[in-house]
């Protein structure tokens, strides 16, 4: 059901996750909304590893809002790890960021942002654009869900001396390869 | 034509698809100028100024590609194969805009590099709210980039 569909956030500013969060139960999305802080922890959180191996629990999510200024790998690395792993192509990656530089617009689209959004600062202009997120990609956009979507999944018969992938979706690399 | 507005190039094979957006264009009295070419070649020319195309003030480059999947002269895939290859186009939000319900062909195109992929509704009523809701956040929630 899309209604189930998370959305997840990359943001170290807890008060600008709170705020968020906040405006998500304003506009009375249903949605989990599940928050990281680094970028490290997203690439796990993809990769279903460490704490985030259990899927029940940490679902793929239908939709993923990432900061630009991260501690630690910025928002830029995350996305060139995501769009250099096949089995995540179709996850919606929407940069949230208050950069609303030109340059930064521009290497987004380039890496493979699906969309770029400057933070409100205030409720109800954050409430305007979660409405504006979840009418435009939750009901009308027709990415396949990831967390039903088992075509890269790994065969569930593991060849002798194979090593064992707990991640639903497939061979993703590990988190310390980056691309150039 | 109002340069001062986005513009959405369409490019849609079915002159009756291409014709009912219009139309739902015009009711919504949006904000855009909607431009059209019949098949994935043409719109190559387009976005790469060739012939005619060369004139931008007579032909913008578009702020969105509304880009249908199954067309003759290149088809859907293989125009945004060719937009993401090039440098000076990464910036163009594609949206895929298709008949087809298809898992492959949908996952494909994400996988060429489109930003978003919508499956044309059968109702009117619902293809201009479609247009609303396409205009409503793409030009006035998500940062344009340019070249």
């Amino acid at each position: 059901m899309r209604e189930a569909q998370v959305f997840l956030l990359v943001e170290d500013n807890e008060n600008d996750a709170l705020l968020l969060s906040r405006a998500f139960s304003r506009s009375h999305l249903v949605n989990p909304l599940h928050v990281l802080k680094t970028g490290e922890e997203a690439i796990e959180y993809l990769q279903g590893t460490g704490r985030f191996s259990n899927r029940a629990e940490f679902p793929l999510p239908a939709v993923l809002l990432l900061d630009l200024h991260l501690p630690g790998i910025s928002g830029f690395e995350v996305l060139r790890w995501i769009r250099s792993q096949r089995a995540l192509a179709a996850l919606r990656v929407i940069v949230l960021t208050s950069s609303s530089s030109i340059q930064d617009v521009n290497q987004a689209y380039r890496l493979g942002a699906n969309s770029f959004l400057v933070k409100p600062m205030d409720l109800e202009h954050l409430c305007r654009m979660t409405e504006a997120l979840e009418g435009y990609w939750i009901w009308m956009d027709r990415a396949p869900d990831l967390a039903r979507d088992d075509t890269h999944a790994p065969s569930t018969a593991l060849e002798p001396g194979q090593g064992q992938n707990h991640s639903c979706v497939g061979q993703l690399r590990p988190s310390t390869e980056f691309p150039r | 034509m109002n340069l001062a507005w986005p513009t959405i190039l369409h490019v849609e094979d079915n002159l009756g698809d291409k014709e009912l957006l219009e139309h739902a264009c015009r009711s919504c009295d949006l904000k855009c100028n909607l431009l059209w070419v019949e098949d994935g070649q043409t719109a190559l020319d387009y976005l790469s100024g060739t012939g005619p195309y060369g004139d931008r003030n007579s032909f913008p480059l578009p702020s969105l590609l509304l880009l249908d999947l199954k067309m003759p002269r290149k088809n859907g895939f293989e125009v945004l194969q060719w937009v993401r290859a090039e440098p000076a186009l990464k910036w163009l939000p594609v949206v895929v805009f298709t008949a087809s319900n298809s898992s492959k062909d949908t996952r494909q195109a994400f996988e060429l590099g489109a930003n978003s992929l919508l499956v044309k509704p059968t109702a009117y009523r619902d293809l201009v709210q479609y247009v609303k809701t396409l205009h409503h956040y793409w030009f006035e929630f998500s940062q344009r980039a340019g070249p």
